[in-house]
């Protein structure tokens, strides 16, 4: 427990002394800003973060893997692996500090973006319930993408191949429903279970993506499902055991 | 307090470390000694747990590096070939956090810091970022981190590689200097510095131990030839190697590969051989009237005083000729 705390504190405050962060952050805010404005700002619209939530769900995809590409793959780079990995600490311990520290990060995101919430409440009235379910399938949603991050970030020791191989995992489970529309049967429905957040018809405004499809959309309609904690929680725990299963992997080698 | 009991380690079908055995005792500085691509660096790995070797057993102090691999780190302070430093941290922080990683308290942290600082000269650089800092000052950072949890065991991987002269001679003073107070295993592909800084050197060459006693004795054992340098002319056949064989005294008579090129541009007809006698045996003396006897020219006999790169070449070729 100790060193995951060391490995997250000194991973966070990397995360602060470079400009990565901001840039992140500033980019988060402005699309899902973006997404909220335009879900909000029509007459009779209804008061509620399906838009932010449409847009976060869909930034992430990309941010995630951008925040977790330097934390595996630089180690590799600079051979500070090597220390790390002799040094009398677990592999599940370093991939779990940095895990934390990335989810940190994002946690901080999602808070900066509270004033969204406090602008439906100042102008409108909008129903708790959906929103808290929303924060907190959005906060499970982003664990996952993270790990799957940290996966990619394992792979190699540059940046970014870890970059993209992140985003093409989490693109791939999030359309999957491009297969499962066209096919039917059981096979549709296994690859129905394994989308993971909202489809491209993100830039639907109607339906803002979460409306439909993904393990996403209950928690934007207020509806907490015990499939969709259990989805988001195994979907992290398969990839940070997968991280940690590459790093141990050079003892087959 | 190593231990490494005929360890082999492969990479895929390509074999790094070939069946070796040795064992560093308390207190014992030794040099690991070998051309670039020998597997020091794989066989220093092992000793530090990072990857596992394919056969055999490797213990430091007594705990097995695979099986108590947690127990083995705590006693082990490595630096790698390529310094490991987060380039973006200060000195302080990251020794600081190199403590931390092996779980030191930051009390105790606190304590050792300062001291560590000063034995490796880094006092003026305590707060500037590990990014600006010249090799050699990486150097001692990389060296600070590894004995600043007063590891019993030092492992060190090429410490003065890429650093100028003068810095390579402080570096040095500073491992003899710590090499007072732990168990070392030095790699080197430098002799000078293997021979100044350890009494015991092992060399190794394509994964195999070569070698293996004081600098010394080392230079002594084979230094029990005496080796000439000459070239001839009026050789008809090539029998010039069998009659050198043929005298007693002589170990060894070969063509000189190296010498050939630059020997025959400049007289056509000189062949330059290379033949290894016994020592004090008068060898230039008999081989001369052998090769007047035969009726051979003689254009060169050159007596050769044997140099410790010499004798790392000798050792590491004949063992690639015995393959």
């Amino acid at each position: 427990m100790k060193f995951i705390s060391i490995i997250a504190l000194k991973e966070i405050r990397t995360y602060f002394a470079s400009p990565m962060a901001y840039v992140v952050a500033a980019a988060f805010l402005a699309i899902t800003g973006f997404f909220f404005v335009a879900s909000v700002s029509d007459a009779f619209a209804e008061a509620s973060i399906r838009g932010y939530l449409a847009g976060a769900v869909f930034f992430m995809i990309f941010m995630s893997p951008a925040l977790t590409m330097r934390l595996i793959a630089e180690e590799q780079k600079l051979g500070t692996l090597e220390l790390l990995l002799t040094s009398p600490l677990r592999e599940f311990e370093v991939i779990l500090g940095k895990f934390i520290a990335a989810f940190f990060m994002i946690f901080i995101m999602i808070l900066l973006s509270f004033f969204f919430i406090l602008i439906l409440f100042v102008y409108g009235d909008p129903d708790l319930g959906p929103i808290l379910s929303g924060l907190l399938g959005l906060l499970l949603y982003a664990s996952a993408t993270l790990a799957v991050g940290l996966f990619s970030s394992a792979l190699s020791s540059n940046q970014i191949v870890g970059l993209v191989v992140g985003s093409g995992i989490l693109t791939a489970l999030t359309i999957i429903d491009f297969i499962s529309d066209r096919i039917t049967g059981t096979a549709a429905k296994v690859l129905d279970s394994f989308q993971l957040g909202a489809s491209f018809s993100v830039f639907d405004l109607d339906s803002l993506g979460v409306a439909e499809g993904g393990h996403f959309a209950d928690f934007a309609r207020g509806i907490i499902s015990m499939t969709d904690i259990v989805y988001y929680v195994s979907v992290t725990a398969i990839f940070l055991v997968l991280t940690t299963l590459v790093l141990e992997s050079r003892r087959w080698r | 307090m190593i231990k490494i009991e005929h360890m082999s380690k492969n990479y895929g079908p390509y074999p790094a470390v070939i069946d070796i055995s040795f064992e560093v005792l308390k207190g014992e500085i030794i040099g690991f000694l070998g051309p670039n691509g020998a597997g020091k660096t794989t066989t220093m790995r092992v000793v530090t747990g990072f990857t596992p070797p394919s056969d055999g057993e490797v213990t430091v102090g007594g705990y097995n590096v695979v099986s108590h691999s947690l127990e083995v780190r705590k006693h082990i302070g490595y630096l790698p070939e390529t310094v490991p430093l987060y380039l973006d941290m200060t000195v302080t922080d990251y020794l600081r956090y190199m403590g931390e990683i092996r779980g030191m308290s930051s009390k105790w942290v606190n304590e050792r810091l300062p001291k560590i600082i000063e034995m490796v000269r880094l006092g003026d650089y305590r707060n500037t970022l590990v990014g600006r800092l010249s090799k050699g000052y990486r150097q001692r950072t990389g060296i600070a981190q590894a004995i600043l949890h007063d590891p019993e065991v030092l492992i060190m991987d090429e410490p003065t590689i890429g650093i100028d002269p003068i810095q390579v001679v402080e570096t040095r003073e500073l491992i003899s200097d710590l090499g007072q107070e732990h168990t070392m295993l030095l790699s080197s592909h430098i002799l000078p510095e293997v021979s100044a800084i350890c009494k015991r050197v092992l060399v190794i060459n394509d994964g195999r131990i070569v070698a293996d006693d004081k600098p010394e004795s080392l230079s002594d054992k084979l230094q029990t030839f005496e080796r000439i340098e000459l070239s001839i002319t009026n050789e008809k056949n090539s029998d010039f190697i069998s009659k050198m064989r043929d005298i007693s005294i002589v170990i060894d008579a070969r063509s000189d590969q190296r010498a050939s090129k630059i020997q025959r541009s400049q007289r056509e007809n000189s062949i330059p051989y290379i033949v290894d006698a016994k020592p004090n045996s008068k060898a230039s003396e008999l081989i001369s009237k052998t090769i007047i006897e035969n009726g051979w020219g003689l254009t060169n006999l050159t007596p050769l005083p044997m140099t410790l790169e010499e004798i790392f070449l000798e050792l590491t070729t004949e063992e690639e000729l015995g393959e």
